[in-house]
């Protein structure tokens, strides 16, 4: 119902501002970025109207990203489509499939003539969302990468060193030991499972997720994450388990409930969880430290993927609108603009050019472990295994392998079996995007 | 004498009937036509590639082991709800029937739960029985029983079954107690006169005066069971975990509005379609003629 008004109110200022200022040309945007973050999202649309007067930005909320995803997709067959919408990592291959619906962002700012520069951006953001040949074709927006955050009074409580994160898996499953050996009721828990243990896992270690560059390099593959290396990171997160120093805490963002609530001691979770984190257990109680690899899987860690979303141009509109487009890009990725939103909302800057200001501002150093995402992303060249993702039916065969862990961690399947059968599942629902993408 | 009242317009009764129909075409056979021709499509999302496929989506779906899953959740989440709603409703009407004394009051809190759609009962149990700030689980906990129907399959689906009764109960509430005071009372007191107990009294005279309400109720909360609880399952558990709540409809739209494969999804429904065509029909074959008018 909320939402309903919403988007009357949206449409009826739509209106209103159509009949007072004919001139403007009219750029929608539909995002998915509710509560806070679709208030910084509506303030920038309100900076760029304010900033010129040619263009106006038009910020409509459409729901959750699937619910976007959807509305731009019934909107596109009915030739009602916004210019902008955001779209999920998921669904990038979806987008990339789309011939003819989908304007590429390299070609956008070629044909409106609007400077444009690939290298100013963060190697793994731009990466994850450029074909090949390293030509960009969503605008990133907001992205993020899974970091390890650890609750300082718990880790003293357990007579460890509260500054020292563990670096190491092994080590993490010693610290997680002794932490539920000191009372408390879990060691260890990860928020979005298959996005932190399997494919960022696969990054670090530049272990492949699928064949052909994990996906970049065409649409008829297959997944490879029954490696060893795979195999024995769920053993030991499973062998975690007995004595809870692993707890499950159900998929997407949920275990991050009983890390706020004190009951883990460590987490894995997005970057852009930091400030809630903060805002749960007080500023100063939590330490951000980099995701932990394993020293026999790879001496030294290769560098994380990222997750969020991006802004897709949809064609079907005057080119002149398109004009507009190309200007509103422009702005978003403007350091000033980029540095604020990463402040803001925890989501990592999209140029090194922002991430440098909000080092000079002194931000890292008020919120120490803010800069670890970045660093993360960029410790090292991304390889074809860690420059990100390109899965036809992700969504799907994400859940096939939430499925196949949760079999796991409730005893039902080993590591090997569960793997396998997420492979073999997840090889169907790519066969299945192939066909229809033929 | 029958007294009948012809009528010799010929168009005006076709008249009369037009907005029904048109309603029916343009919101049940439009939309249904429209589910079978996509089913026999393959195409991108935003249906730039479509081709035709045959039956292949069908194919595909009688191979999956997921699609069969679905079908047992969905028989026993039927099962459940339509047995469980059927029988505490008609339980609590024949208690209320009897109240003499603030019978208005009690029938009131009775309907209540109806003025609360599926979706805000799936939210609302859902917050109840979280298990890490719900209040039920955790009154659970301190019983020493642990749960947790994010993790827990077998929990989630009795949750599940639980909220969708909570909200139907109301509903066969209202038409059972309907159903129950236009018994006339003489043959009630007839019976006890003959020295029947109340048992005897409801299974010899009541229940069987009661099976029109009955049946339609039957029809009505196995299609419910069918379609009506995707607000539930949506606002509870979405299916999860690991598909132990994933009932066909719920499967219709997470393969085609997540998934965005829409043949296979428009297949789903178009067999979930012919499924509960099939069990209205046989409702009306094998059990109506057990029914009293």
């Amino acid at each position: 119902m909320k939402r309903m008004l919403l988007s009357t109110v949206a449409g009826l200022a739509t209106l209103l501002s159509v009949a007072t200022a004919k001139a403007q040309v009219q750029v929608e945007w539909w995002h998915a970025m509710g509560g806070n973050l679709g208030e910084a999202v509506n303030a920038l649309a309100d900076q760029f109207n304010k900033e010129q007067s040619a263009y106006k930005v038009n910020a409509v909320f459409k729901g959750s990203y699937t619910e976007t995803l959807t509305a731009a997709i019934a909107a596109f067959r009915a030739k009602q489509n916004p210019h902008i919408v955001q779209v999920f990592e998921v669904g990038t291959a979806t987008m990339m499939a789309a011939k003819g619906a989908i304007y590429p962002v390299h070609q956008l700012m070629a044909d409106t003539k609007e400077p444009f520069d690939p290298k100013s951006f963060i190697g793994p953001v731009y990466g994850y969302y450029s074909t090949t040949d390293g030509k960009l074709l969503s605008l990133p927006f907001n992205s993020s990468t899974p970091v390890f955050y650890r609750n300082k009074e718990m880790m003293q409580k357990a007579g460890l060193d509260p500054e020292k994160a563990p670096a190491t898996w092994p080590e993490v499953v010693e610290m997680s030991k002794k932490v539920v050996a000191s009372g408390a009721k879990c060691g260890f828990t990860s928020q979005w499972q298959t996005w932190a243990l399997i494919e960022n896992f696969g990054a670090l270690h530049d272990l492949p997720f699928a064949t052909k560059a994990n996906g970049f390099g065409g649409i008829d593959i297959e997944l490879k994450i029954n490696s060893p290396g795979h195999v024995k990171h769920i053993q030991a997160l499973l062998d975690m388990t007995k004595d809870k120093s692993f707890v499950y805490g159900g998929r997407e963002g949920k275990s991050t409930a009983m890390f706020n609530a004190g009951e883990c001691a460590f987490h894995i979770a997005s970057s852009a969880t930091a400030s809630a984190i903060d805002r749960a257990l007080g500023q100063g109680k939590v330490g951000i430290s980099m995701m932990p690899y394993w020293t026999d899987i790879k001496a030294k860690p290769q560098n994380s993927i990222i997750g969020g979303a991006t802004l897709w141009v949809l064609q079907g509109k005057p080119a002149a609108e398109y004009v507009g487009v190309a200007k509103f890009f422009t702005f978003l990725s403007r350091p000033d603009v980029q540095a604020k939103w990463h402040q803001e909302t925890g989501y990592v800057p999209i140029t090194t050019a922002a991430a440098d200001l909000t080092e000079k501002a002194g931000f890292y150093q008020k919120n120490p472990g803010r800069d670890v995402a970045v660093k993360q992303l960029t410790m090292n060249p991304p390889t074809e295994n860690s420059k990100g993702l390109r899965i036809g039916n992700f969504v799907q065969i994400r859940d096939v392998m939430d499925e196949e862990l949760e079999a796991v961690w409730a005893g039902q399947k080993t590591p090997k079996v569960a793997l396998d059968d997420a492979v073999k599942r997840g090889n169907d629902l790519l066969k299945r995007f192939e066909a229809a993408n033929r | 004498m029958e007294k009948r009242v012809t009528f010799n317009e010929k168009t005006l009764p076709y008249l009369l009937v037009l907005p029904q129909i048109v309603i029916t075409i343009v919101f049940f056979f439009w939309p249904s036509w429209q589910a079978i021709y996509q089913s026999v499509l393959l195409e991108d999302a935003f249906g730039g590639n479509t081709r035709f496929v045959w039956l292949d989506n069908f194919a595909h779906i009688f191979q999956d082991p997921a699609y069969y899953r679905s079908v047992m959740v969905t028989a026993v989440f039927s099962l459940l709800v339509a047995g469980l709603g059927l029988a505490v409703s008609l339980l609590l009407a024949v208690m209320a029937d009897r109240i003499v004394r603030g019978a208005t009051a009690y029938r009131a809190f009775l309907v209540w739960p109806y003025a609360v759609a599926p979706a805000v009962a799936g939210v609302l149990w859902g917050f109840l029985f979280n298990p890490a700030v719900g209040i039920v689980a955790w009154t659970l906990r301190t019983v020493g029983y642990d749960f947790n129907y994010v993790l827990n399959g077998g929990q989630a689906l009795a949750l599940v079954v639980f909220a969708a009764v909570w909200s139907q109960i109301s509903y066969n509430f209202l038409f059972f107690l309907a159903g129950l005071q236009s018994i006339p009372k003489s043959l009630i007191e007839a019976a006890a006169i003959d020295g029947a107990g109340p048992g005897r009294r409801f299974w010899t005279i009541i229940f069987p005066l009661l099976s029109p309400t009955g049946f339609f109720l039957l029809v009505v909360n196995v299609i419910y069971a069918f379609f009506g609880t995707f607000g539930v399952v949506d606002g509870l558990t979405k299916g999860g975990p690991a598909r132990a709540t994933e009932i066909l409809v719920f499967k219709v739209y997470n393969d085609g509005f997540r998934g965005q494969d829409l043949g296979g999804s428009a297949a789903q429904s178009v067999i979930l379609m012919a499924i509960v065509i099939l069990l209205t029909v046989v409702q009306f074959r094998f059990i109506e003629r057990r029914v009293h008018y």
